[in-house]
């Protein structure tokens, strides 16, 4: 059964706006994958009624983390809930992301709360799966306030860049202009060539108009990508069709088919 | 079907939960709504389903829909705002992928049907007629996601003669139990229940989703994709069970009450107000085996009330 009531070992907060939140793990689910999430029930009440996913951050052997951003009614009942706190669990759901192909590169490109799960994939790809220094994360955020996880990024070994909307911290405008330079930056100078096919793969999680302009970027290069998606759920499982997302091959569901699904694949 | 007899030493009063439905028997009233439990694949990951009265399966029209635009589903304040769009598979996948698996579970299968004109109904009714497991007919006459060609309402159920038509045609194409599903979005449920009647059905289900919507103020745009849709959850429980309450009081077949269900208290006030079974819904979202935890509440409802047979529940409250 992937329905369990997960202890709360704790709940803290990390910016203004952002919370992590570590349960006990499940004790039958041997295997969890980055990008999977937890469909966690807030509250006993109505408001709100459905429950919300959440990617997973971080994966141990005792427990689980989430982090996440305070945007509304269940996020902010969320925020409140204390240790020792049983929640309604399901999980893990959906299919995670494909890191099994060996990238001599990886770039990890995470807007606003969309670097959660990129911290449990990057934990999965430390060395030697990417050669030390051969990670890179991209991080966005409207303010210099919501920029997360950017140091425990660098204690991984990666190279982390930063843009905000406003400028207060990093580079002021998007990220995907950061991603563009370091993309060019690694090719060949003279000829303007890049490495081959195969050299570099892009993960990334965050705003739809974030993700499609990675892909451009990714496309013209011939980039790989993998992306995880949101759409609102209401069943969690694959049975209520709320959460499709358009794809080549027609309707798919980002709660069974994904989150994580090939760029390539998605209609934008 | 084995009949279950408590074992010897308890002293528990036996409790006769079968409710009839037409031709069909349930062991206990608690079903699977339609729309919100698929074919049973999936939910039964985490739910005991064959504990259960019967599954409804998803409305299967006679050719593929993909669906309505996202986004579909939305939080609504004590409720949820869809508009799926009756996105299936169509009959061809329903005989092929889906009847395989509702093959093999032990409980009747009730198959939903939804069509565009009065053919595709006789169509649909005819194929699933066919299959062992599908012990009932549905009759989708009230999602509110789909334009229908064979009515100029924006809902079939909103338009007696067409019910009328829909029902009595399909009476004659099958002999298996038919329950058109209405929609409270009528000026008088009660004349369409009786209109339904009156063309030959054996229940009636009610209520599908209100027509509804919701504005995202920051983008000053509808919430859903497909800009409104159909509203359920325990909001619409008080509206429903007028619905209820009203229909019993005007026809003589059962009524199958829904809207809102989220735990045994709602199903019990359903049943007081005349349901013969029960549907549960949205509850199924919010938490995969809140039908099961429902009949277990209606048996300790009866055993702590004394009451022996769940009949005697059904449309016992009185005015
Ligand atoms: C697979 C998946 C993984 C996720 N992982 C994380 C995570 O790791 N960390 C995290 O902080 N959040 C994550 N989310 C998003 C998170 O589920 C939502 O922020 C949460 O459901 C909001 O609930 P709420 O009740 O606080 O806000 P609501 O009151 O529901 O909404 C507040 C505002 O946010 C918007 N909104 C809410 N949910 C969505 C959505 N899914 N897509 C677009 N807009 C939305 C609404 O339009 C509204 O304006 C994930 C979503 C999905 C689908
Ligand atoms: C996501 C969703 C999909 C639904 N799909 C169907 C459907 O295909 N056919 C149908 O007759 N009713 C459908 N319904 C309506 C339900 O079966 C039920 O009538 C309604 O939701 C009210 O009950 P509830 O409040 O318990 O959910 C759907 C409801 C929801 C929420
Ligand atoms: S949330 Fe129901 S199908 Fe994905």
């Amino acid at each position: 059964m992937k329905q369990f009531k997960a202890k709360i070992i704790s709940n803290r907060k990390i910016a203004p706006e952002h919370y992590i939140l570590s349960f006990k793990r499940p004790e039958k689910e041997r295997r969890i994958e980055p990008g999977q999430f937890f469909y966690v029930k807030i509250s006993d009440s109505y408001r709100p009624l459905l429950r919300k996913p959440f990617s997973v951050h971080k994966i141990s052997g005792y427990s689980i983390e989430i982090l996440y951003k305070t945007i509304g009614e269940g996020t902010r009942a969320l925020s409140k809930r204390k240790k020792g706190d049983i929640l309604d669990m399901m999980g893990p759901l959906g299919k995670g992301f494909d890191a099994v192909r060996r990238h001599k590169k990886v770039m990890l490109v995470g807007g606003g709360h969309g670097v959660a799960p990129l911290y449990a994939l990057a934990k999965q790809l430390e060395y030697p799966a990417v050669p030390a220094g051969r990670l890179s994360i991209f991080i966005g955020a409207r303010t210099k306030d919501h920029i997360v996880c950017d140091k425990k990024f660098r204690r991984l070994g990666a190279r982390v860049y930063i843009a905000t909307d406003d400028g207060t911290r990093g580079h002021k405008g998007f990220v995907t202009d950061l991603l563009t330079r370091k993309i060019l930056g690694s090719r060949d100078k003279d000829t303007g060539e890049g490495r081959g096919k195969g050299h570099t793969a892009i993960y990334a999680c965050g705003p739809k108009e974030m993700l499609k302009s990675v892909w451009k970027v990714a496309r013209r290069y011939g980039i790989p990508c993998q992306f995880s998606l949101e759409e609102y759920m209401a069943c969690g499982i694959g049975t209520c069709l709320g959460c499709a997302v358009k794809t080549q091959s027609g309707y798919k569901l980002v709660c069974k088919d994904g989150p994580v699904f090939d760029a390539k694949e998605i209609v934008w | 079907m084995v009949k279950k007899r408590p074992r010897r030493g308890t002293t528990r009063v036996p409790q006769k939960l079968k409710v009839k439905i037409g031709k069909l028997e349930l062991e206990n009233p608690v079903i699977l709504a339609s729309g919100t439990a698929g074919f049973g694949r999936e939910i039964r990951e985490f739910l005991d389903i064959e504990r259960l009265g019967a599954i409804v399966t998803k409305t299967i029209t006679l050719h593929k829909k993909e669906g309505n635009p996202p986004p579909r589903v939305v939080e609504a304040p004590w409720g949820l705002l869809n508009s799926i769009g009756l996105a299936n598979g169509g009959i061809k996948d329903f005989m092929f992928e889906q009847v395989p698996f509702l093959e093999s579970l032990r409980i009747p299968v009730i198959a939903s049907i939804s069509g565009d004109i009065l053919d595709e109904f006789i169509k649909l009714a005819e194929e699933v007629s066919r299959v062992g497991c599908v012990r009932a007919i549905e009759v989708n006459l009230s999602c509110p996601n789909v334009i229908h060609k064979g009515t100029r309402l924006p809902l079939l159920a909103q338009d007696r003669t067409a019910v009328e038509k829909i029902v009595s045609t399909l009476r004659k194409t099958t002999e298996k139990t038919l329950i058109p599903k209405l929609s409270p979005n009528v000026t008088d449920i009660k004349e369409i229940a009786k209109a339904a009647e009156g063309a030959g059905c054996d229940a009636v289900s009610l209520v599908n989703t209100y027509p509804a919507m919701l504005v995202d103020i920051h983008t000053m745009r509808p919430r859903l994709g497909n800009v409104c849709g159909g509203l359920s959850g325990p909001c619409i429980k008080p509206l429903a069970l007028k619905c209820v309450w009203d229909v019993h009081s005007a026809i003589d077949v059962p009524v199958i009450g829904m809207g809102g269900i989220m735990d045994a208290d709602d199903a019990i006030e359903f049943i007081l107000c005349g349901s013969s079974a029960v549907q549960v819904g949205t509850a199924n979202f919010v938490n995969p085996s809140a039908s099961l935890g429902i009949l277990e509440g209606i048996e300790q409802y009866m055993a702590k009330k004394g009451i022996a047979d769940i009949m005697d529940l059904v449309g016992a409250a009185k005015a």
